[in-house]
C-alpha cells in the first residue's frame, strides 16, 4: 500500500497536455504547469473552461489525448490499470455534490478508502476518528449523510479525502452549494492541510474568496492556461491577459 | 497490541476478515430483501431440483429393476395336453438341479383365477367352454445364479425340455425397462446441462440488476481507490449465496418429491408383490447438489460482474 506520504519537490507536472472528447471537441489545449509538494493553488475559469477535466486527468478518471501528466514522479501514461487504485489512494478527491453513500453512516463513508485498501480494522477506527476530528464532526460519526446540513456533508467529504493521508487533495467546486460564510470555513480547513504538507488544487469560480485568500491561481479559458499568478488582495478582478503561448 | 505478530500474518488476518465481512454483509443484504431473494433462489432451486429429481427416480428404478431381475421367475408353459400330475413330476425333477432354487406349480385353475383377477376379462372368461390355459411352472434360478448369461442359458435349456411348450423370462420387460432407464439418465444429464446454463443466466441477471442499483456506490468506491477485487467481492459472494440457497431449497424439493412419490410407488409395488422404499439423495449427491449450486451462482455473478463493472469503470 502506498498510503505513506512520499515527498517530491514537484508533485504534479503537466507537459503540453491536450484532451479532446469525441463528442464535444477540445477540453484542454496544450496545457503545461507544475504544482509543488505542499503548495496550494486555485483553478478557475468559466464553466466549460476545462477545470474538471484537468482534475480528472490527475486522478486518472480520464487519460489525456496528448502530452504527459506526472504525479509524484510517475508518468501516468505508463501506470498499468492494476495500479490505478493505489494511485487514487495517493489523492484525496472532494466534489461539489459530496458523493457520499446515503445509506452508510458518516463513519463508514469516511472509512471507505481505508477499508477498500485492506487496512486493519483498529487502525481504520483511529484514522477515521482523527479525520472526523479535524473537520469537527467527531460527534456525528453514527449519523447518516442526509441528516446533515450541506456544509457538514461537505466536511464529511473532506474527511474522506484526507483520511488516507494523501499527497494531494483535488477539490472540484467544493463550495459550489455553500453560502459565503460556510465557504470561507471550508477554505480555512483546506489551508490547515497545506500547513501539514499536503498539496491542494481547488477548482472554483468563487473569485471573491480567491482574492481574499491570496493563493496561486491558475486561470483556464477554453481549455488554455491564460494566467498563473498570485492575485493581490486589494485589486479588483484582474482581467486575465493572454500570455505569449508556448510554441505548440 | 498486534505489533508483535508478523506482518504477513496480520495481512492474512485482515484479508480473512474482509472476506468474512463481505460474505456476512452480502447475506444480510439478501435477507433484508426477502421476497426478491426468494424469487431468485426459487428459480435456481427449480432448475436444480428438476434434473436432480429425475436422477433420483432413475436411481431408484434401476435399483428396483436389478432386484426384479434377480428375483424374477422363468415361466415354463407346458404342452396343452399335460395335466397337473405331469407338471408335478417335471417340477420334482427340476427341483433336484443345483442351478434351480425353487419351482412353483401354477395349476390351470389357479392360472385362470389369476387371469380373471388382474386382466379385467372376468365376464369374457366365464363364456369360455373350458379352461384354455396350460399348466405353468414358475422356475426360480438358484440364488447364486446371478450372471445374465447363465440365466439366459438356463432359460434356453428349460425351453428344450420335453413337455415344455415354451419358456419365458418374466424379467424380459425389466431388461427393456433398464434400457429405457439408461436413456432417461442420459436425457436427464442433457436437461441438467441446459438448466445449469439457466441458473447461470438467472444469477447473472440478478447480479446485473444489483450492479445497476449500486452504481453510485461502485463509482464512489472506484474514486477513492478501491481495487477491482474489492468492488467485485460482494457481488461474487451474492452469487455464491444465491447458488447455495438455491441448492438447499432444491435439495428440500427433491426430498419432498421423493416423499410424495412414495405412496403411488407403494401401490404399484403391491401389484408386483414387491416392496420398494424410495431413497432420496445420498450424502454425496446432496453435497454435490449444494456445491454445484454454489459454483453455478459464482460463475453467473463472475460473468455479470466482469461485463458490467468494466462498463462503469472505463479508464
Amino acid at each position: 500500500m502506498t498510503l505513506e506520504t512520499r515527498s517530491f519537490p514537484v508533485l504534479i507536472e503537466f507537459e503540453h497536455v491536450s484532451k479532446r472528447y469525441p463528442e464535444r471537441g477540445d477540453a484542454l489545449k496544450d496545457l503545461s504547469f507544475r504544482l509543488d509538494a505542499g503548495e496550494m493553488a486555485f483553478l478557475t475559469g468559466h464553466s466549460g473552461a476545462g477545470k474538471s477535466t484537468l482534475l480528472k486527468l490527475i486522478g486518472l478518471l480520464e487519460r489525456p489525448s496528448r502530452g504527459s501528466v506526472r504525479v509524484g514522479g510517475d508518468d501516468l501514461a505508463r501506470l498499468p490499470r492494476r495500479r490505478i487504485p493505489a494511485h487514487r489512494r495517493r489523492i484525496g478527491m472532494v466534489f461539489q455534490d459530496h458523493r457520499l453513500l446515503a445509506e452508510r453512516s458518516v463513519f463508514d463513508n469516511v472509512a471507505l478508502p481505508l477499508v477498500s485498501a485492506g487496512m486493519h480494522r483498529q487502525e481504520i477506527g483511529k484514522r477515521v476518528r482523527a479525520a472526523l476530528d479535524q473537520v469537527g464532526l467527531l460527534k456525528l460519526e453514527r449519523a447518516l449523510p442526509l441528516t446533515l446540513s450541506s456544509g457538514e456533508q461537505q466536511r464529511v467529504g473532506i474527511a474522506r479525502a484526507v483520511v488516507g493521508r494523501p499527497e494531494v487533495i483535488l477539490a472540484d467546486e467544493p463550495t459550489g452549494n455553500l453560502d459565503p460564510d460556510l465557504s470561507r470555513e471550508i477554505f480555512r480547513l483546506f489551508e490547515r492541510f497545506v500547513e501539514v504538507g499536503v498539496s491542494l488544487l481547488i477548482a472554483t469560480h468563487d473569485l471573491d474568496l480567491i482574492q481574499s485568500l491570496g493563493h496561486r491561481t491558475l486561470v483556464l479559458k477554453q481549455g488554455r492556461l491564460v494566467a498563473d499568478a498570485i492575485p493581490r488582495p486589494p485589486t479588483p478582478e484582474p482581467e486575465p491577459e493572454p500570455e505569449p503561448e508556448p510554441a505548440p | 497490541m498486534s505489533a508483535r505478530r508478523p506482518r504477513w500474518l496480520r495481512r492474512l488476518g485482515t484479508w480473512v476478515g474482509d472476506h468474512r465481512r463481505a460474505a456476512t454483509d452480502t447475506l444480510d443484504r439478501l435477507i433484508r430483501a426477502p421476497l426478491a431473494t426468494l424469487m431468485t433462489v426459487a428459480a435456481i432451486a427449480i432448475a436444480l431440483a428438476l434434473p436432480a429429481t429425475l436422477l433420483a427416480i432413475t436411481d431408484n428404478l434401476e435399483r428396483l429393476a436389478g432386484d426384479w431381475r434377480r428375483g424374477a421367475a422363468l415361466s415354463l408353459f407346458l404342452a396343452p395336453g399335460l395335466d397337473e400330475a405331469a407338471g408335478g413330476r417335471l417340477a420334482a425333477a427340476l427341483r433336484t438341479r443345483i442351478d434351480i432354487g425353487r419351482v412353483d406349480l401354477v395349476s390351470r385353475a389357479a392360472g385362470l383365477a389369476e387371469l380373471r383377477e388382474y386382466s379385467g376379462l372376468g365376464g369374457a372368461l366365464d363364456q369360455l367352454p373350458d379352461n384354455p390355459l396350460p399348466v405353468v411352472l414358475a422356475v426360480y434360478p438358484a440364488p447364486d445364479l446371478t450372471a445374465e448369461a447363465d440365466v439366459d442359458a438356463l432359460l434356453t435349456g428349460l425351453a428344450a425340455l420335453p413337455g415344455v411348450d415354451f419358456a419365458q423370462a418374466d424379467a424380459q420387460w425389466v431388461k427393456r425397462l433398464q434400457a429405457i432407464l439408461s436413456l432417461l439418465r442420459e436425457g436427464t444429464w442433457l436437461l441438467g446441462g441446459m438448466l445449469a446454463l439457466g441458473v447461470v443466466l438467472v444469477v447473472g441477471n440478478t447480479i446485473r440488476l444489483e450492479i445497476e442499483n449500486r452504481r453510485d456506490e461502485i463509482l464512489v468506491m472506484d474514486l477513492v481507490g478501491a481495487t477491482g477485487a474489492f468492488i467485485r467481492r460482494p457481488f461474487l459472494y451474492a452469487g455464491a449465496w444465491y447458488g447455495l440457497l438455491g441448492g438447499i431449497l432444491a435439495w428440500a424439493l427433491v426430498d419432498t418429491a421423493v416423499w410424495l412419490l412414495q405412496r403411488p410407488v407403494d401401490r404399484v409395488a403391491a401389484l408386483y408383490e414387491a416392496q420398494l422404499r424410495l431413497i432420496g439423495l445420498d450424502l454425496h449427491q446432496s453435497v454435490a447438489l449444494l456445491g454445484l449450486g454454489t459454483l453455478l451462482g459464482m460463475v453467473g455473478s463472475r460473468i455479470a460482474v466482469g461485463r458490467h463493472l468494466k462498463r462503469l469503470r472505463p479508464v
